[in-house]
């Protein structure tokens, strides 16, 4: 498995609260803008580019800024407030820096009866994040609930990034972090 | 359970053939194994004919809706100049389910070759697989596979070389279990927020771009090829007597379940020799408490409802429930349900698009009361309150998220009252369990 940037990668600019006074660098540059004109040739109308754009934000910065928000406006003829509205409605957009590993635990009803509270307490006290969307002192890790992953016959499924791992128990938390690069 | 694993001799594996199987994955690999058979057949023949043969077969949409598959293709009307949409609703996110994940990660050509088959027969060129963001591995599975087809002109500008145009794209979705309903997925494909429309007009006069446009779940799209390979008369024969419900359906099984995982059966399978043969009853010392048949937002059954069950659509109206999307999820006699029932309750609250006051405000206000009654601070009062909530949220909505919510409360306050009652006079959980704040 794996692919794609983890949202910790520190190799662009516009992330971290170090860089406010730093001047905004395009997302969609190069190869990234390409990728863009690829993409709305799929679609008969340029919103319709909207969720893909945002996502290739995420992929670039690790998270979807106001100023990304504009940027991706401007491209697809949408206003910032239009496109800060789709971003909100969705769960998986982050609209802040979050840790270089971002940690999803499902804890939905079929998880939580085989034990899902138990995973989400193992991964808060491994990570040293002490509480659920917090990200940890050394910025390694954030950690949420999420609702209903899709896999509820492999409880607990977890999503570490792009990693998509199931049947977690507590237990096996502490060697899950440390296979982590 | 994980891949690969020996299908139980009483399943009928037909969509869950190759499940656990790599070779499966590759397009070379899909058509050893007769695939594309079917739609290079298709395209010989006039949509007409493939729609009359999905009605003849008696398909009906695995989603959970079960509408006839071959009666909402015939509402696309062929020649009428307007550029005509299928969407795939592969946005998963029903809680019990995941079938369609399976067809996707194991075997991404027959979804494929479905959705194909599908968009000639309803005068689609373009259509739009709609997965749920959190699906990694499917989407992957299925980018490459889209990206091998075209590579070998399955699909694209001159499908199998019949000069028929058929695009298929992969749209990733960004986390919202409200945009695996149907309006809500074509807003959410069209670059908006996922609100539930109004509806009429339905889709197939006015829906992704305002074009006519079908939605089509993934088990169903992937069914379509073994029916034009094999013939109607063999699906529907694959059925224990009722004609309404016809051919294998993909059950997921979770929870306090022996063998929790995907199991195929012939629709009329008796629902105790599912739980207890095929999914190998309750784990050690545990008795089984409760079913939720359907995917959470079917009504819950007791045990005994369950054990009664036969498994197809008209069987589980028959005692009390619906068969839904076939996510079957399993309590035993370790688990707290108001705990549950208030779990549930919350999911819909977060899954609540907030456009409708039932849905906002029922959504949120029953979930704090059923904590509250889980934490031991309820009152009898509270009960009424519940069912008169949940009255209030049924039949009202745009779409039926704020039903779903309110259908476990009612069928749990119903069916398991003496627990919640136990929580209430005894100021505490009697199982020891929290809901989580």
């Amino acid at each position: 498995m794996g692919g794609g940037h983890a949202p910790g990668d520190t190799s662009h600019g516009d992330r971290g609260h170090a860089h406010h006074d730093a001047p905004y660098e395009p997302v969609f540059v190069g190869a990234v803008k390409d990728e863009l004109t690829e993409i709305l040739g799929r679609y008969p109308t340029k919103m319709a580019a909207l969720l893909p754009a945002l996502w290739i934000v995420q992929r670039e910065r690790g998270w979807v800024s106001d100023s990304a928000m504009a940027e991706v406006a401007q491209l697809l003829d949408l206003t910032p407030a239009y496109v800060k509205g789709v971003v909100t409605f969705y769960t998986m957009y982050h609209q802040h820096p979050v840790g270089k590993y971002f940690v999803q635990v499902c804890t939905t009803s079929p998880c939580g009866a085989c034990g899902a509270e138990k995973v989400v307490e193992a991964f808060l006290k491994h990570t040293g994040c002490g509480e659920l969307g917090a990200t940890s002192p050394d910025g390694r890790y954030t950690v949420i609930e999420v609702e209903c992953l899709g896999a509820c016959g492999f409880a607990t499924p977890v999503m570490i990034n792009e990693e998509f791992i199931e049947s977690v128990t507590a237990d096996k938390v502490p060697e899950l972090l440390t296979q982590l690069p | 359970m994980g891949y690969p694993h020996t299908s139980h001799p009483k399943e009928t594996p037909v969509l869950s053939q190759y499940f656990g199987d790599p070779g499966a994955r590759s397009l070379d690999g899909w058509k050893q194994r007769g695939g594309y058979r079917a739609l290079e057949k298709a395209l010989g023949m006039s949509p007409a004919d493939i729609v009359n043969e999905v009605k003849e077969s008696g398909l009906r949409g695995r989603g959970g809706a079960g509408f006839p598959t071959g009666v909402k293709w015939s509402f696309m009307k062929p020649g009428d100049g307007k550029p005509h949409y299928l969407c795939v609703n592969a946005d998963e996110s029903e809680p019990g389910t995941f079938k369609d994940r399976e067809i996707m990660r194991w075997t991404p050509h027959a979804l494929i070759e479905g959705a194909a088959i599908g968009a000639y027969a309803i005068g689609a060129e373009t259509c739009y697989i709609y997965i749920r963001g959190e699906f990694t591995e499917p989407l992957r599975v299925m980018n490459a596979a889209v990206k091998e087809a075209y590579a070998a002109g399955v699909i694209g500008p001159n499908a199998m070389g019949t000069g028929k145009r058929i695009d298929v794209h992969v749209h990733k979705g960004a986390g919202a279990y409200i945009c695996g309903e149907e309006t809500a997925l074509m807003n959410s494909l069209e670059g908006k927020r996922g609100n539930p429309r109004i509806k009429p007009p339905f889709p197939a006069v006015a829906g992704l771009f305002g074009k006519p446009t079908t939605i089509n779940n993934v088990e169903t799209l992937a069914a379509v090829p073994h029916i034009l390979n094999r013939g109607a008369a063999w699906y529907k024969g694959m059925s224990r007597g009722n004609p309404k419900s016809t051919g294998t359906k993909l059950f997921s099984v979770c929870g306090n379940v022996a063998k929790p995982g995907n199991y195929e059966v012939e629709m009329g399978f008796p629902f105790k020799e599912f739980l207890y043969e095929l999914c190998g009853g309750p784990l050690p010392g545990r008795r089984f408490k409760a079913i939720i048949p359907g995917g959470s937002s079917v009504p819950i059954q007791t045990v005994e409802e369950a054990e009664a069950t036969v498994m197809d659509y008209e069987g589980f109206i028959a005692q009390g429930t619906m068969l839904g999307s076939g996510g079957v999820i399993v309590f035993d006699d370790s688990q707290c349900m108001v705990k549950h029932i208030a779990r549930l309750a919350r999911f819909y609250a977060h899954e609540s698009c907030a456009q409708c006051t039932q849905c906002r405000e029922g959504t949120a206000w029953t979930t704090r009361i059923l904590e509250r009654i889980e934490r031991g601070h309820g009152t009898m009062a509270d009960l009424d309150t519940l069912l008169e909530l949940a009255d209030q949220m049924t039949g009202k909505t745009i779409c039926v998220l704020s039903d779903s919510c309110a259908a476990p409360i009612v069928s749990g306050i119903k069916k398991f009252r003496s627990e919640f009652e136990a929580h209430i006079t005894g100021k505490r959980c009697p199982m020891g369990a929290t809901a989580a704040a």
